[in-house]
C-alpha cells in the first residue's frame, strides 16, 4: 500500500487526538520543545495529552554559581575564553558573558571545539580556555578535542568542563513525588551516544516507558504514538523510533573516548539541586588540559534570582507562561533566566513560537 | 541539545576529516567519532564532527508505523493500491 | 604631485589632493551633467509628481562580499527605498567617511561598483562629499546615499491602504545576503555557496506600476528578515497579517545553512527582495507578470491581510498550525547547543 508524507502524518495525528486517557510525556531534550514548539504539535494534540518540557537544555541546568563561575574566569585578562554561542547571553548574577566582553574581556564564539584547539595552536602566547557546556553528544567533541590538543603537545589549551549526563536527572524527575511523568521522550542525539541501555535500566526500576525520537515533525508524532501505544497497553519499555540515527549500543567510538578523557563526578542542576555521577570532570590523565587545575576557577554559591521560576519550568512542574515573569520582566532581549536566553530554552521555545490562543 | 544535522560525505581527507555537504553548503568536520564512514554515505553533524552514520532510507522505512496505524486508525485500507 | 596608494588625512582637507581624489576617481565614475557643475549642490529637474525622499548609511563589514560591496549595496538600499514608496528613483547623493590608510584600489573599486549600479538602475549620482577621519575612528568606510524620485499618477503605497483579504507577494526567496555576510564575516569553516541577493529593484517598481491602484503597499525586507517587516506593516496598519509556510520560498542552500547554524531564513536580511501587497483577487494576476521575468522567477504569494489580530503576524505551519511569527528579538548569533 503507499501512502505519503502528509496522508502518514495526518494519520498520526489523528491517532494521537483519539487518545482519551489523561498522559503527561516529558520532552527531556531542550530541541524537542523547540521542535514542539515551532511545528504546532504542541498545539494539536488534545488537552489530556501533555506535554512537559524538561532538563534536557545544558545552559540552563548550568548552575547559578557555576555561571558565574565562568563570567569570573572571563574577567583573567591572561585568557582567552571560547564558548558555544548559546552561553554569552545567559545572564549570571551580575553580568553575563556578553556584557563582560563589551567591557574588555576576551571572549569569543566557537562553533565547534577542535576551532578552539586550533585558535591554541595559531595564538601560542595566549592561554585559550574552551568552555565545555553539553551533554553526552557535546562531551565526546570536547574529548576528542582535548585529545587533539594532546597529540599537538599544546600546553595553552585547557576545557573548563561543566558537561553533565542525562540519564541521573531522568532518575530524579521520575523519583521525585511532585513531578507526574508517564512516559519519555528520549534525545535522539544523546541516544545516538549512549544507546538504550541507560532507558532499559530507567524503564526496569519505574515501569515507564521511554522512547528514542528524532527531530522532525514525523519523528515526534511517530514518538508520541509509541508513548500513547504503550501507555493504553499498559506497557513499559525503551523503544527507539530515530532507528535511522539511533542503534540500540550508541556510539562505541564515542563512548570509549568519553571513558577516556572524563570520569562521572557529583554535579549541581539548576532546579534538581545536586545529582552524584551527574557531571563530568576531566581525568587526572589529561589534568594539563583541565581549566581547574590550571587557573584559580572562583567558587560560586547559587544565588536564586528573585522570581525566576527556571528551575521548575526545568522539572516540568510549570509551562513557562505560568511563570510571573515570562514576556513580562523575562523576555529574550532582556531575559532573567538561562531558559528565555538559551535556543534550547523552553521559555524561549513558548515566546517564539507563541499560539495566537495561548497569548499570555 | 542535539542540534544536528543531516549531512552527505562528498570525500574523506588522510587526516581524519572529510568534506560533507549540507543541502549545498560545504563543510569540514572530524569523522574520529564515525571512523567506518565512507563517501557518499549521510552523517549527523554537530559542533565540527560527523556523530552517526544515518542508515539508508529504504532499510527503515519512516513510515514504520503504517501497518499498525491500519488497526488503530481510521483509514479505510480498501482506497490504497497495493 | 606624490603618489601614494592609501587615503591620507590631506585627501579629505579640501585642498589640492581632494580635488584630485574628486576628479580622478569619483567624478570619473559618476559623470553626468548634473554632477559635472561640481557646484555645493545639484540642481534637479524633476518629472511632475510627488517627490519623494530617503536616506540610509551603509556599515556593512566585510565591505566585500559574495554578491557585491559597500557601493553596490548604498546604491541599491536607497533605490529599493523609493520603489518601495512607489517612486521612480532618479537622483543619489553619496557622502564618504573614509579611514586614513584605507587602500586606494580598494576605493576606486568601491566607486566603480556605486557608478555601475547606478547606471544599471537609471539613477544618477549627482552629488557627494568625501571626508578622511584618522586611523581608528571609522571602520575602513561608510558610506551615507539620500535619493529622491518621483511617484507616477495613480500610485499610492501606504500600510493604511492595506484592507482583510489583501494578497501578500514576496518577489523571491529570503535569507541570501543576511547568510552570505554572516557567512564572511564570522569566517565559519563552511563554503557556502550562498550569495547576497543585493540588486536595485527599479524594474519590479515599474512592473509594478501597470497595477495602478491594485497595489496598495510595498518593502523591502532588510534588517530583521520578512518576519520583522511584516510585523512593522501589520503594526502600521492596524491589521493583521498571515503568512503560510510551505510557501515562503527559501533556497536550499539558504535552509541547510540556517539549519547547521541554528538560524531562522525568516529573520535574515535581504537586499534585494521585497513585499508586495495587492488587492483582493489580484494576486494571481501580478505573480504572473512577475514570473514572466527572470529575476522575479521565484516570487509567490505567501499570505494575506486579515483584520484580526490587528498589528500581529501569524504563521500556519506544515502542520496546519497556527502561531505568532513575532519580530526579531535580540541578536542572531550562530549557536550551537
Amino acid at each position: 500500500m503507499s501512502m505519503n508524507d502528509k496522508e502518514y502524518t495526518r494519520a498520526l495525528l489523528e491517532e494521537i487526538r483519539a487518545v482519551k486517557q489523561d498522559f503527561a510525556l516529558m520532552e527531556v531534550c531542550g530541541t524537542h520543545t523547540m521542535a514542539i514548539a515551532k511545528s504546532g504539535i504542541r498545539e494539536l494534540v488534545p488537552p489530556n495529552l501533555k506535554l512537559l518540557s524538561g532538563p534536557g537544555c545544558p545552559v540552563c541546568v548550568t548552575a547559578q554559581g557555576d555561571i558565574d563561575s565562568v563570567i569570573a574566569m572571563a574577567g583573567n585578562p591572561d585568557i582567552t575564553l571560547l564558548t558555544f554561542g548559546d552561553m554569552l547571553r545567559v545572564p549570571g548574577t551580575t553580568t553575563s558573558l556578553a556584557e563582560e566582553r563589551s567591557r574588555g574581556a576576551d571572549v569569543r564564539v566557537v562553533y565547534s571545539p577542535l576551532d578552539a584547539v586550533q585558535m591554541a595552536a595559531d595564538n601560542p602566547g595566549r592561554e585559550m580556555v574552551f568552555l565545555g557546556i553539553g551533554f553526552e553528544t557535546t562531551a565526546p567533541t570536547v574529548a576528542v578535542s582535548i585529545e587533539e590538543a594532546r597529540r599537538r603537545e599544546l600546553s595553552n589549551f585547557s576545557v573548563l568542563s561543566l558537561h553533565k549526563v542525562v540519564p541521573p536527572a531522568l532518575e530524579v524527575i521520575f523519583s521525585d513525588p511532585d513531578i507526574r511523568v508517564d512516559g519519555l521522550i528520549c534525545p535522539g542525539h544523546v541516544s545516538a551516544v549512549i544507546g538504550l541501555e541507560p532507558y532499559e535500566i530507567l524503564v526496569q526500576r519505574y515501569k515507564k516507558p521511554c522512547v528514542v525520537t528524532g527531530f522532525d515533525t514525523l519523528d515526534i508524532l511517530e514518538g508520541i504514538v509509541m508513548l500513547t501505544r504503550q501507555l493504553r497497553n499498559g506497557e513499559a519499555r525503551a523503544e527507539i523510533q530515530y532507528k535511522r540515527v539511533v542503534k540500540k549500543e550508541g556510539n562505541l567510538v564515542a563512548r570509549a573516548v568519553l571513558e577516556r578523557v572524563f570520569t562521572l563526578a557529583d554535579a549541581r542542576w539548576r532546579g534538581l539541586g545536586a545529582i552524584p555521577g551527574s557531571g563530568l570532570n576531566i581525568n587526572d590523565e589529561y589534568s594539563s588540559y583541565d581549566a581547574r587545575v590550571k587557573f584559580q576557577v572562583p567558587d560560586f554559591e547559587d544565588k536564586p534570582i528573585k522570581g525566576c521560576a527556571c528551575g521548575e519550568v526545568l522539572t516540568g512542574k510549570i509551562t513557562p507562561r505560568e511563570c510571573l515573569l515570562f514576556g513580562r520582566a523575562c523576555t529574550p532581549v532582556q531575559p532573567i533566566g538561562p531558559c528565555m536566553v538559551s535556543h534550547e530554552g523552553a521559555c524561549a521555545a513558548y515566546y517564539r513560537y507563541t499560539p495566537l490562543k495561548g497569548r499570555a | 541539545m542535539c542540534l544536528g544535522v543531516p549531512a552527505r560525505v562528498l570525500e574523506l581527507n588522510d587526516d581524519q576529516t572529510a568534506v560533507v555537504d549540507v543541502q549545498g553548503n560545504q563543510v569540514k568536520v572530524s569523522v574520529v567519532l564515525t571512523p567506518e564512514v565512507e563517501a557518499g554515505q549521510h552523517v549527523l553533524v554537530h559542533a565540527g564532527f560527523a556523530m552517526e552514520i544515518i542508515a539508508a532510507e529504504e532499510a527503515l522505512k519512516t513510515m514504520a508505523l503504517l501497518e499498525e496505524l491500519m488497526e488503530y486508525g481510521e483509514m479505510p485500507s480498501d482506497e490504497h493500491e497495493r | 604631485m606624490k603618489k601614494t596608494d592609501r587615503i591620507l588625512m590631506a585627501h579629505g582637507s579640501g585642498g589640492l589632493m581632494s580635488q584630485n581624489l574628486i576628479d580622478q576617481l569619483f567624478k570619473k565614475a559618476m559623470n553626468n551633467p548634473y554632477l559635472d557643475p561640481m557646484l555645493d549642490g545639484a540642481v534637479l529637474d524633476l518629472p511632475p509628481g510627488r517627490a519623494v525622499m530617503s536616506t540610509d548609511s551603509f556599515v556593512i563589514t566585510p565591505l566585500f562580499f559574495p554578491g557585491g560591496d559597500i557601493g553596490k549595496l548604498a546604491v541599491c538600499g536607497t533605490v529599493n527605498d523609493l520603489v518601495a514608496c512607489g517612486a521612480e528613483p532618479l537622483y543619489l547623493s553619496n557622502a564618504f567617511i573614509i579611514e586614513e590608510g584605507f587602500p586606494l584600489a580598494d576605493l576606486r573599486k568601491i566607486v566603480e561598483s556605486m557608478a555601475a549600479t547606478a547606471d544599471r538602475a537609471g539613477v544618477k549620482l549627482v552629488t557627494g562629499d568625501t571626508k578622511v577621519v584618522e586611523k581608528g575612528s571609522a571602520d575602513g568606510l561608510f558610506i551615507n546615499t539620500s535619493g529622491i524620485g518621483v511617484i507616477p499618477a495613480g500610485i499610492d503605497y501606504r500600510p493604511n491602504r492595506l484592507m482583510p483579504g489583501d494578497e501578500l507577494i514576496v518577489t523571491g526567496p529570503v535569507g541570501d545576503h543576511g547568510l552570505a555576510i554572516l557567512a564572511q564575516r564570522e569566517g565559519l569553516r563552511f563554503a557556502t555557496p550562498a550569495v547576497s541577493d543585493c540588486a536595485p529593484l527599479h524594474l519590479l517598481g515599474r512592473l509594478m506600476q501597470e497595477f495602478g491602484q491594485d497595489v496598495k503597499c510595498m518593502r523591502d525586507p532588510t534588517r530583521g528578515g520578512l518576519a520583522t517587516v511584516l510585523n512593522e506593516i501589520a503594526g502600521q496598519a492596524n491589521l493583521g497579517i498571515r503568512v503560510i509556510e510551505e510557501l515562503i520560498p527559501v533556497s536550499q542552500i539558504v535552509q541547510g545553512a540556517c539549519d547547521m547554524l541554528g538560524l531562522d531564513p525568516l529573520y535574515m536580511a535581504n537586499e534585494g527582495k521585497m513585499v508586495v501587497f495587492v488587492k483582493k483577487g489580484r494576486g494571481s494576476a501580478v505573480l504572473d507578470v512577475l514570473r514572466r521575468s527572470e529575476e522575479f522567477a521565484n516570487a509567490a504569494i505567501i499570505g494575506e491581510v486579515l483584520e484580526q489580530p490587528a498589528g500581529m503576524v501569524l504563521i500556519e505551519t506544515g502542520l496546519g498550525a497556527e502561531r505568532i511569527l513575532g519580530i526579531l528579538e535580540g541578536e542572531h548569533v550562530p549557536r550551537i547547543c
